[in-house]
């Protein structure tokens, strides 16, 4: 079956052969992957998604791909977790968790868009992949070219946390320090794309890539039996997945696998020290100004969002809002988590916690309704956040009475 | 004031070619206009019709965002060098 029409022009409609290209040679609006809905209408239904394996590859009529799956196999279909402990803390009725912390093999969502740039970079024929990162996709990217056989150059700010330097160095890529912002790096890996015939997974796959982010939205669908929530909060960093997992629910509902009349409202979460997304939202205008990101939530530190105008307009189409997240607030947040759902998650699941639950107290978000938390990193890479806000509470010698003796102390300051 | 400006691809069509070109202007207006007398239609591809630079393009003088400068006043000198990326990548 012939699903896609090629690539198309978000801005002015012209339309694109499938090719590594990401923007318009009229416009500089970006290409968006085309598919023919008609084609796919009948025969993608939700008794064949749920026949499908384990994974985002469920999804693959609705992704990109037209072979065989390249690399991947097993990411995604990530728990959604019914977090009643954190309802409670929050006076909530209904909050969801969709844990992409423990998203394979990389421990992030962007396992998701790196699966399919990779397999389509094998489509074209390239034998060396390359992304600038702020974290998380440098570790995909890594691993996954490591599985494809594809070399591979990551570009990352030099000053990324020690974790996710060094889970991304194992999988052995060129990886590549800029001394300078992401943003800094994200300029300069347009100059090299330009000139190096690499599939760059965020610049010139951009159109394949961003499509993998529709899976998480399609998952959170599937998971809660086919209904779409009523409320989705999504940390912002380019802007991306938000896009993405607003373009989900409307092709579910082109598709006629979810009802129409339901309703969702999107949510941009963002630090205060890098917000320009939720900043467009508060001043309500589709203009962004650019900033120079400041924020222990680095795996968000764009301040120059490819996507901030789309990220924008979805959260006004979709009736939502936006907010900012303070660099205690994210750690009050990822300890929030971490304490009432026993999920560790990175910074950025901080700032979605942190972020809902401003909107929620704010009475943007009604606490009756169901509420979807997008946690998108791991914990783990980003010990560094709460160093000093933990501390081991008991050390004792190895004997029962020094243990008698601490257990007694730590009464006597509980009471 | 010749500076380089380094074009990206979807423009090369319109500079022969060209990844690199000298242009001359005291300031990103000027230099447009300078642009435009070299390549004609080229003004065109980075403003808009009211005049401003298009949504989807940036513009960097020696690796600065003009955003964070003088925008399309921020001046130039002999020596500048200037890119023009497509806004759409990253993330």
């Amino acid at each position: 079956m012939e699903k896609l029409n090629g690539l198309r022009c978000r801005e002015c409609g012209r339309h694109y052969p499938a090719a590594p290209v990401h923007v318009c040679e009229f416009c500089f609006g970006p290409l968006e992957v085309d598919y023919r809905y008609d084609a796919l209408r009948g025969r993608v239904t939700r008794a064949s998604i749920e026949a499908g394996p384990p994974s985002m590859w469920r999804y693959k009529d609705l992704l990109p791909i037209d072979g065989d799956v390249a690399v991947g196999d097993h990411v995604g279909f990530t728990p959604l977790i019914r977090a009643k402990n954190l309802a409670d803390e929050l006076g909530c009725r209904e909050v969801w968790v969709k844990n992409d912390s423990v998203c394979h093999p990389s421990w992030s969502f962007k396992d998701r868009v790196v699966a399919v740039a990779v397999t389509k970079a094998r489509e074209f024929g390239f034998d060396t992949v390359a992304c600038a990162s702020t974290g998380n996709l440098a570790n995909s990217v890594a691993a996954h070219a490591a599985e494809g056989r594809l070399k591979s150059y990551i570009f990352i700010p030099a000053d990324l946390e020690q974790g996710k330097i060094l889970a991304t160095l194992v999988y052995n890529p060129t990886l590549v320090a800029v001394h300078g912002t992401y943003d800094e790096v994200n300029r300069l890996c347009s100059e090299i794309a330009d000139k190096y015939q690499w599939a760059f997974v965020n610049v010139n796959f951009r159109p394949y890539y961003s499509e993998g982010s529709k899976s998480y939205g399609f998952e959170i669908v599937e998971q809660l039996g086919w209904r779409a929530p009523a409320h989705i909060v999504v940390p912002c960093a380019g802007g991306s997945l938000i896009t993405k997992i607003w373009k989900a629910i409307k092709e579910l509902k082109t598709l006629g696998l979810l009802d129409e009349r339901d309703r969702t409202s999107m949510y941009a979460a963002q630090a205060l020290g890098c917000g320009p997304i939720v900043t467009m939202i508060k001043n309500d205008t589709d203009v962004l100004v650019p900033v120079r990101p400041n924020t222990i939530a680095k795996s968000l530190a764009i301040g120059n969002p490819a996507d901030g105008y789309y990220a924008y307009k979805v959260t006004k189409e979709s009736g939502g809002s936006g907010e900012h997240a303070t660099d205690e607030e994210i750690v009050e947040g990822m300890l929030l988590l971490a304490r009432t759902e026993g999920i560790f998650t990175e910074t950025a699941g901080g700032v979605t916690v942190a972020a809902a639950k401003k909107l929620i107290e704010r009475g943007v978000i009604p606490r009756d309704e169901s509420i979807v938390l997008c946690i998108t990193g791991n914990g783990l890479k980003t010990p560094d956040s709460l160093q000093d806000r933990l501390k081991a509470q008991v050390s004792i010698k190895p004997s029962l009475s020094a243990f008698d003796r601490a257990l007694a102390d730590l009464k006597s300051q509980t009471s | 004031m010749p500076v380089l400006v380094r074009i990206p691809t979807p423009l090369r069509s319109l500079t022969k070619g060209n990844a690199e070109i000298q242009a001359k202007g005291d300031t990103i207006d000027s230099l447009v206009s300078d642009l435009e007398r070299q390549y004609p239609g080229l003004k065109d591809r980075l403003l808009d019709e009211s005049g401003e630079l298009r949504r989807f393009i940036n513009i960097y003088v020696n690796q600065e965002d003009i955003r964070f400068l003088q925008a399309k006043k921020t001046g130039l000198k002999d020596g500048d060098e200037v890119s023009i990326v497509p806004a759409i990548a990253g993330g």
